[in-house]
């Protein structure tokens, strides 16, 4: 490591690795975005890695990334960057992978070698110019860990069939159609019963999260305030039942209900999910309920009011944020549920959300149906996320004791 | 003087509270003992039993009643035909009996000695059905004015029939065959590999990304808020949709990975990433590391910004350097909420089935515990197999749950 901590080593090679990342980077992007042929180069990003280094030295004062900036994009535009850009791609899309490339690769190196000098190196400064990379990568790989399946899901679902196997990279839209790109999503609420099954799915969480607050509260109260024997066991092994894999209750569940009756029925569905809620819920409102003050409530009694009273017209105004996390990650899982829903259900009248899109995953139905099924299941939750991130990350944290 | 005792045992005031506290809990305690500990006890109860799918669907006598020899005007003798078979082909039905309600103005001839008529009530017992029996019933009856008069139809009451049949589920007949299946076949092994290789890889990959992204964000910049949004994504939405998701992206004919990888000369011809062994149970695991990371990654970020930054700052003063702060600060400060994700993690990974079941259906080596009980219930359509791999499952839970009591428990201030 030692030998590391030179200005003229860390320089060049966190140059080289750096220049790599924003080549393979800029590939990747440009690939996704035009179907084009983008191609890093390691070599020429070696190269380029090591070019770069002068350009933070202080003598190049500020200027100095910006030009490497628009010395590498004219370089990239010539065939010489460190992305090799195939005969097909149009000049637009040149130009942009050639502005991003520079922009991409030299102007994060100025920051990152910031200071670095040619001489000796401290072990603080050697660090802290390693740690500028390793937070510039992984910023990129989240980034694109996170984003390409989503982008994927999206735009698939608005490519036909025969364009996505002529180029499964080429993400760009067929804008003259116009509404037409929207076909996989008219076909799935026409022909696929969608919209049903949103609708199922829809009051089937609802219905889940009413019946879960129902019954979590008043159990979540009694852990909290009341003192009685058996509290603690009972605090401590309600999480246990969340140590029990759904598919092994699920194999009784599925025979008592072919039994009785049941499967195929939404009402069974209801039966079950709320169960699968109830102890998570109890969980996150019994830590919330402790958390505010007795007194309050102390007061509430020696006014007159009963334990239940109290809990409705004290305890339950003051949790309102806490019910509101709960309610919304009770029902995010009701919503997501795959497995149940997947095995009790076979009558394609009575689907939810999930259920349905299962059915998609068959070869006669083209692959787009499917991610546009993948769509409709994701969008609305993900916009209940966005809209109330506070509590959804708070019922997250919380309820995380469940898998 | 005497000494002050404290009063012993419960005044009426605690038993109250405590005979409330019972109330409130009831819902809570009713429904998790109806589809949690009852279901658990059938798993045990059915591992012993030598029922396959088939089974769920009990024989069940069935009767098709017609007017034969057509009798057309008053005065006409005619038969009524009752044939009865088991829907079953192997299963025996016990005590098979017939009723019917015979209309107005059907006169009935000479009784089938199993028969018998009160009023206008048919009621016949027939013994025992094989399975696959089936049998006519002929019932010679002449019709008279009255009946054509009504309009009243032979047909127009249903016949009931009923019987016993003995169904597995319930009956005193147990085995230990679903066990010998289990562990007799080369595949345990198999299956013993890959839920360990998921269980620990997926398990440690999610706490190291999820440590990674939390350092990542651990300060304050502009659009950090987004950030942390967008990196929770892959845990917030639908598991089957990122399931498809990441099937179609690495699907070896039309999936944009393997045409990336390609392109860009990685690779000469496309890699089947879900259908190859061990390639397959590498790429379950790298999806449970994607989708499992954002929490770890919430938790890792909730404790990292409790500590206190005057701990940094000595240790800034004292020149430590910043991978030598986060190795002797940082990483002994998390220690706590690291082991109790791990074990947390650990468990519910051991439990995952939906995301291998959608990925790959337990195909190419990836088959868990989980994915084994669903395969050998309801694709061998052995239920009592599929049990007993469940029986399983909760022994090496049970393990588990000593030390999520011993550990977590302590750690979550239960």
């Amino acid at each position: 490591m030692r030998a590391l901590r030179f200005g003229f080593v860390a320089g060049p090679l966190i140059g080289v690795f750096w220049v790599m990342v924003a080549a393979t980077t800029v590939a990747v992007v440009m690939s996704f975005a035009t179907g084009g042929a983008f191609r890093p180069s390691l070599t020429l990003a070696a190269v380029w890695g090591a070019l770069l280094w002068p350009a933070s030295w202080r003598e190049a004062g500020r200027a100095g990334p910006a030009v490497a900036a628009a010395l590498m994009a004219a370089a990239t535009l010539a065939g010489l960057g460190p992305v090799v850009i195939g005969n097909g791609v149009g000049t637009g899309a040149r130009a942009v992978a050639a502005l991003g490339l520079g922009a991409g690769a030299a102007l994060p190196l100025g920051w990152m070698l910031a200071g670095l000098g040619r001489g000796a190196l401290s072990r603080h400064a050697f660090e802290a110019a390693v740690i500028r990379f390793l937070t510039a990568t992984g910023h990129v790989i989240f980034a694109a860990i996170v984003a390409i399946p989503f982008y994927v899901m999206v735009m698939t679902s608005l490519k036909s069939q025969q364009a996505l196997l002529a180029n499964p990279l080429d993400f760009s839209l067929d804008l003259d159609k116009g509404w037409g790109v929207f076909r996989s999503y008219v076909e799935l609420f026409r022909d696929f019963n969608f919209g049903r099954y949103l609708w199922t799915s829809f009051y089937v969480s609802v219905l889940t999260v009413i019946i879960t607050l129902l019954v979590s509260i008043p159990g979540a109260y009694a852990v909290a305030r009341l003192r009685f024997t058996g509290r603690t066991l009972f605090s401590r092994s309600i999480l246990l039942i969340y140590m029990v894999p759904m598919i092994v209750l699920a194999l009784p569940i599925y025979i008592a209900f072919s039994m009785t009756g049941l499967r195929n029925t939404i009402s069974g569905l209801i039966l079950i999910y709320p169960v699968t809620t109830i102890p998570v819920a109890l969980y996150m409102l019994q830590g919330y309920f402790r958390g505010l003050p007795a007194e309050v409530e102390e007061a509430g009694l020696m006014d007159g009011l009963t334990r239940l009273q109290v809990i409705w017209k004290i305890t339950l105004p003051l949790s309102l944020p806490a019910l509101a996390s709960v309610a919304l990650y009770v029902f995010m899982i009701a919503w997501n549920e795959f497995l149940l829903a997947f095995m009790l259900l076979d009558d394609p009248a009575k689907f939810t959300l999930t259920r349905g899109v299962a059915m998609l995953n068959s070869s006669e139905v083209p692959r787009q149906h499917l991610m546009a099924g993948a769509v409709i299941a994701t969008v609305p939750i993900m916009l209940l996320f966005l809209g109330l991130e506070r509590f959804m990350t708070k019922g997250l944290t919380a309820g995380s004791v469940k898998g | 003087m005497t000494a002050a005792n404290p009063p012993r045992g419960k005044g009426p005031l605690a038993r109250r509270e405590a005979r409330l506290a019972w109330g409130l809990l009831a819902p809570t305690i009713i429904s998790v003992a109806a589809v949690v500990i009852l279901p658990l006890l059938a798993v045990f109860w059915i591992s012993f039993k030598p029922v396959t799918l088939a089974d769920l669907r009990p024989p069940t006598p069935l009767v098709r009643e017609s007017l034969r020899g057509g009798p057309k005007a008053p005065g006409d003798a005619g038969q009524i035909e009752y044939r009865i078979r088991n829907s079953s082909q192997d299963k025996p039905i016990l005590n098979v009996t017939l009723t019917d309600e015979i209309p107005e103005g059907v006169e009935v001839g000479e009784l089938d000695p199993r028969c018998a008529l009160e009023g206008r009530r048919l009621s016949c017992r027939l013994g025992d059905f094989e399975g696959g029996q089936s049998e006519r019933l002929r019932l010679p009856v002449t019709l008279t004015e009255a009946y054509f008069a009504s309009g009243a139809d032979i047909r127009a009451s249903a016949p009931v029939v009923t019987g016993e049949s003995v169904n597995v589920l319930t009956s005193g007949e147990f085995t230990l065959e679903n066990f010998r299946a289990v562990f007799d076949s080369r595949e345990f092994i198999d299956v013993l590999y890959a839920t360990t290789f998921y269980t620990v890889f997926g398990t440690i990959g999610a706490i190291v990304v999820g440590l990674f992204a939390a350092l990542l964000l651990n300060h304050a910049f502009r659009g950090k808020g987004i950030l942390r949004g967008l990196y929770l994504f892959p845990y917030v939405a639908p598991v089957i949709a990122v399931a498809f998701t990441w099937v179609t992206l690495f699907d070896p004919f039309s999936g944009s990975v393997n045409a990336l990888l390609v392109q860009m000369g990685v690779v000469e011809t496309p890699i089947n990433f879900f259908g190859q062994r061990p390639l397959a149970l590498v790429m379950v695991t790298v999806f449970e590391i994607w989708r499992y990371f954002p929490l770890s990654f919430l938790f890792i970020l909730a404790r990292m910004q409790s500590i206190g930054a005057e701990m940094y700052e000595a240790a800034e003063m004292d020149g430590a350097s910043p991978f030598q702060q986060f190795r002797w600060i940082s990483l002994p400060m998390l220690m706590g909420i690291l082991s109790v994700l791990f074990l947390l993690r650990f468990i519910w990974t051991f439990n995952k089935f939906d995301d291998i079941f959608l990925l790959t259906g337990g195909n190419a080596g990836t088959r868990t515990l989980t994915v084994d009980v669903y395969e050998q219930a309801f694709a061998v359509s052995n239920i009592g197999a599929g049990a007993a791999v469940a029986v399983v499952i909760f022994c090496v839970l049970l393990v588990f749950s000593i030390f999520f009591l011993k550990y977590v428990s302590r750690e979550e201030g239960l």
